[in-house]
């Protein structure tokens, strides 16, 4: 105890930084995912000369990729949970199409096109749950065909023609910016406002945890860290808040973007904090034990599906309010660059990892990498092929340096030098080994793993 | 038989994993055309010697030799000891349900045309041959799924008969088959001994080998007990039992004198089960038996006798399709349709494989241990972390888990620390009834003995215990009641304090009530 408790501490710097994310097992890849994230802006900062991080930039970044982001954090939660879902472009298109409509012929005011949206997202989210969870068929495939057929029901539904929006209110859920009171600063105040609250945020709810995290004597980063870590967050917070805050008159922080933080932070602390949340990982980690520990495998499943929809639905609401009107094409491959995020972010392919801030930095580096090859005139054939290997890059990467059993290539240097014998020797669940060191435990595990599965 | 000379021999074989040696200084001396059974309990070696054999521990994994026909044998792969003629089938078989018979014998090995392509009449007519020498008549374009598994067992035949087998290793050949299949299965095996085919057999049934073998090899725990000759030793079953389980039991259980039993309170009646797959598979029949409170009893039984089965299909119904049988407790009947009701009415249920069941390894250890009864520090389904953290750690100090702290990842632990979280998981739930299938399996002996520390502390607050194990002395020395199962079927109930391992083996290996009833 005493002897190996002494041996994290001499790895020092790195390994405590990765702790700015809490010190999960996942929290290393998304501290490399978060560096590649700065280079890729200080770079394109660079190449551009300045252009990338000017307010007007900065807010279209926003403005352009928010409802991709959105998809990302639903499409993490169907990753994790072992699933994926090919069909949340149609979807939002579909549900686009549908309020579109209500509002424009049927007179309905915002607030009941919004929820019309939602109940749109339900539904079709509790179709294809119900597919996945309690018939038991392969999201793969429920998801491949709703993506066919809610693209096609947009198309049927809209008559394959484009449906403008006129309510001005509903326009400002993609479109609109926080007020501007005008008191005569360079500076949006409200945006201001809002930076510095969340950097006070930031700062008392780091050192709350560590109050907590000394109260019960859990291992805790050092203090140096939790200063560094606050500092340096407080101040892009605030940078960002004067970006936001510096642009054109009458623009400012974005409010898709207000939308889009707020589901972050609701979503982070789903996953982090809540049963639910614990009972996706399990799911996706190694659903033989879930099931064993009483959780409800279907429940879950069905869950996550519907959820994945409902966060489409609002994705196409923002789309289409953005773009004042409902087309036939919306949404196409959107499902693609979301799951590029939630991969780019470090999510496993086999379900278990990933975290939703790390999907939305894996997010931000295709937006940035969007953005900064348009600015610099790259031609979209050839975006293309860079967002390709990009997202083959950030993969293989990690699986190469995770190969039969290894560790990471970032842990190796990050975590501490002494290794175990179990260590070295640790399978994960879905890729184990025909022989196992116990002689005849090989051979005996598979009866039990043949109870009816999850379908 | 005594004069040929040895086909094989493996000399001093050495085999550590990480941890855990499972193989010290074993021998094993094999003569041509004879048939060779390794005997000895579940965990004894067995398996891995044959693995060390077959190449799936390639040289250089192991220490010692493996001498083959005359010369020292360095198989780096499965496909370089079947070039050489040594075929191993084993108890999971290795067809393919979704091809046909003939395409199953040649695969990886399939005749070709001139042109490259598979010649399929030669396919068809060379497998017609080899089924007719294993007594199979049955079309080879039939696919593998709609044959038993007495016919598949055939079909592993031959395929191992198209690769020009000299010596035949059979793992548990006959455990899956019934009565008529087996005497098919020995048949064939003499038969092709009678042909030139050396086999080694792996058998938990002690009556087929007695029946079948020329010799026989006992290992326990790792090590060559003894090499047997059939006929000059005269060796019957109970020669073999002794063998296997040996005299000596260490002093490694708590004393326990069974002061501290109360009522009967948990009692499963009539409990029968179909196996998942095949509908007239019974793994568990007709099952009675009852628990106390702080009383530990054990189930003893072989590999595949039902034990898991049945303690998972009351454990909320987690295997198979139960058909008949009542749950009671503390005297009124209780319903368990799923894994949650069992957790409800105070059952829990640590899994004997804890990497596939028991533990989802990308977990941390503070989450595993609360993930069994995450509402109890989950007021309005938010997880109480500062709550989760100092359970843990409590449960670290108590049942000493082996880590610097409980945010470490499971995975980096030691088997015998991971299944102490195991154990902490279900205690965490506050069961009444815990079952503990197989608890010590791959775990070095002082953890061994801290996990009896803790069943026997547990029985002690007042729960319920049930020990499902392999490993006798363990059942003996842990256990105040004992059943056994054979076959699905409760054999036998008797007191550990009157068991002795010979009784209890042969109860394992035979239904004494289904004999005389016979």
């Amino acid at each position: 105890m005493t002897d190996t408790a002494a041996a994290p501490k001499k790895s020092g710097g790195i390994r405590d930084l990765g702790k700015m994310f809490g010190g999960g097992q996942s929290s290393v890849r998304q501290f490399g995912i978060l560096g590649a994230l700065v280079a890729i802006i200080i770079i394109f900062q660079v190449l551009t000369g300045g252009k990338t991080l000017e307010p007007g930039n900065v807010i279209n970044i926003v403005n352009q990729n928010a409802y991709v982001l959105i998809l990302a954090i639903g499409m993490v939660m169907v990753i994790i949970a072992g699933h994926i879902d090919l069909s949340v472009g149609s979807v939002a298109a579909f549900t686009g199409i549908i309020v579109a409509i209500a509002m424009n012929r049927g007179g309905v005011p915002w607030w009941l096109g919004v929820l019309i949206g939602l109940g749109i997202g339900a539904l079709v989210g509790a179709w294809q749950g119900f597919w996945v969870a309690y018939v038991g068929v392969p999201a793969f495939i429920v998801t491949l065909a709703g993506m066919l057929v809610f693209r096609g029901l947009n198309q049927f539904v809209g008559n394959s023609t484009t449906e403008p929006i006129k309510d001005d209110v509903f326009l400002q859920i993609g479109g609109g910016y926080l007020p501007d009171p005008n008191l005569g600063i360079a500076y949006n105040v409200p945006t201001l406002v809002l930076g510095l609250v969340a950097a006070v945020f930031v700062i008392v709810n780091e050192f709350r945890m560590r109050a907590r995290q000394r109260k019960v004597g859990a291992e805790s980063a050092p203090l140096w860290v939790s200063i560094v870590k606050v500092v340096l967050l407080s101040a892009v917070i605030i940078v960002a808040a004067f970006l936001f805050a510096g642009g054109r008159v009458g623009t400012s922080f974005p409010i898709p973007g207000i939308i889009l933080v707020a589901l972050v932070i609701i979503y982070a602390f789903v996953t982090n904090n809540t049963v639910t949340g614990r009972h996706i990982y399990s799911v996706g980690g190694n659903w033989h034990a879930a099931e064993l520990s009483g959780v409800k495998i279907k429940r879950i499943n069905f869950f996550v599906m519907m959820n994945m929809s409902i966060l489409a639905a609002v994705a196409g609401m923002v789309f289409i309010s953005r773009s004042v009107s409902s087309g036939p094409g919306d949404g196409t491959s959107w499902e693609l660059d979301a799951i590029a995020a939630v991969f780019i972010g470090g999510a496993a392919v086999s379900g278990g990892i990933g975290t939703v801030i790390g999907s939305i930095v894996g997010g931000l580096v295709i937006a940035v990498l969007n953005n900064g090859l348009q600015l610099l005139g790259v031609s979209s054939d050839k975006v293309q092929i860079i967002k390709g290997l990009v997202l083959l890059l950030a993969v293989g990467i990690d699986v190469l340096s995770k190969r039969s059993g290894g560790r990471s290539l970032i842990s190796r240097f990050s975590r501490p030098k002494k290794v175990s014998a179990a260590d070295e020797n640790m399978t994960y669940p879905l890729n184990r080994p025909l022989v196992e060191p116990d002689g005849s435990s090989a051979e005996q595990s598979s009866r039990p793993s043949s109870t009816t599965p999850n379908a | 038989m005594v004069d040929a000379p040895y086909i094989l021999e493996m000399r001093g074989i050495t085999k550590r994993f990480p941890g855990v040696i499972a193989l010290d200084d074993v021998t094993l001396r094999v003569r041509e055309g004879e048939i060779h059974s390794i005997c000895g309990e579940n965990g004894a070696g067995k398996s891995t010697l044959m693995k060390v054999l077959s190449g799936v521990y390639g040289y250089g994994t192991y220490e010692g030799d493996i001498v083959w026909e005359g010369e020292v044998a360095r198989f780096r792969d499965i496909r370089q000891s079947e070039a050489s003629g040594i075929v191993i089938i084993h108890q999971e078989l290795a067809l393919i349900p979704e091809l046909s018979i003939a395409e199953n014998i040649f695969l990886g090995n399939e005749p070709r045309t001139p042109f490259g392509s598979i010649d399929w009449s030669a396919v068809r007519l060379r497998a017609r041959e080899l089924l007719t020498r294993v007594g199979l008549r049955d079309d080879p374009d039939t696919q593998i799924k709609t044959i038993g598994v007495g016919k598949q067992q055939l079909v592993e035949i031959a395929k191992a008969l198209n690769k020009n087998v000299k010596l035949l290793i059979l793992d548990e050949p006959t455990a899956a088959l019934n009565e008529n299949d087996s005497q098919h299965l020995l048949g064939l095996i003499r038969d092709l001994r009678d042909k030139g085919v050396t086999s080694i057999m792996i058998s938990h049934k002690l009556n087929e080998i007695e029946a079948i073998s020329n010799s026989i090899t006992i290992i326990r725990d790792g090590h060559t007990v003894e090499s047997l000759d059939v006929k000059a030793d005269g060796v019957d079953e109970d020669r073999i039992i002794r063998g296997m389980v040996g005299r000596v039991l260490e002093n490694r259980f708590p004393s326990h004198d069974g002061s501290g039993i109360g009522e009967v309170f948990f009692e499963v009646r009539d409990w029968t089960v179909q196996h998942p797959l095949t509908a007239e598979r019974l793994v568990a029949k007709h099952s009675n038996f009852t628990v106390r409170r702080g009383e530990v009893v054990g189930f003893a039984g072989l590999m595949g006798a039902g034990r898991t089965e049945l303690a998972m299909s009351i454990f909320g119904q987690s295997y198979g399709t139960v058909l008949s049988g009542q749950v009671f407790k503390d005297g009124e009947e209780i319903k368990l349709p799923n894994v949650s009701a069992a957790i409800k009415h105070g059952l829990a249920y640590v899994s004997e494989d804890r990497k596939a069941l028991g533990l989802n390894l990308l977990d941390d250890i503070k989450t595993s241990v609360v993930s069994a009864k995450l509402s109890k520090i989950a007021p309005g389904g938010v997880v109480d972390e500062l709550q989760e953290h100092s359970i843990a750690d409590a449960y670290r100090k108590e049942l000493r888990i082996k880590t610097p702290t409980v945010d470490e990842g499971v995975g980096k632990l030691s088997g015998g620390n991971q299944q102490k979280v195991v154990l902490a998981k279900w205690m965490f739930t506050d069961p009444d009834l815990l079952i503990l299938d197989e608890p010590t399996r791959g775990i070095d002996v002082g953890a061994k003995t801290e996990i009896y520390g803790i069943i026997r502390k547990l029985a002690e607050s007042g729960a319920g215990v049930i020990l499902i194990s392999s490993e006798l002395p363990e059942l003996l020395g842990v256990a105040d009641r004992i059943y056994t199962i054979f076959e699905g079927t409760i054999t036998s109930e008797i007191s550990a304090k009157d068991a002795n391992p010979e009784t209890l083996m042969k109860s394992m290996t035979s239904d004494k009530n289904k004999k005389d009833a016979a």
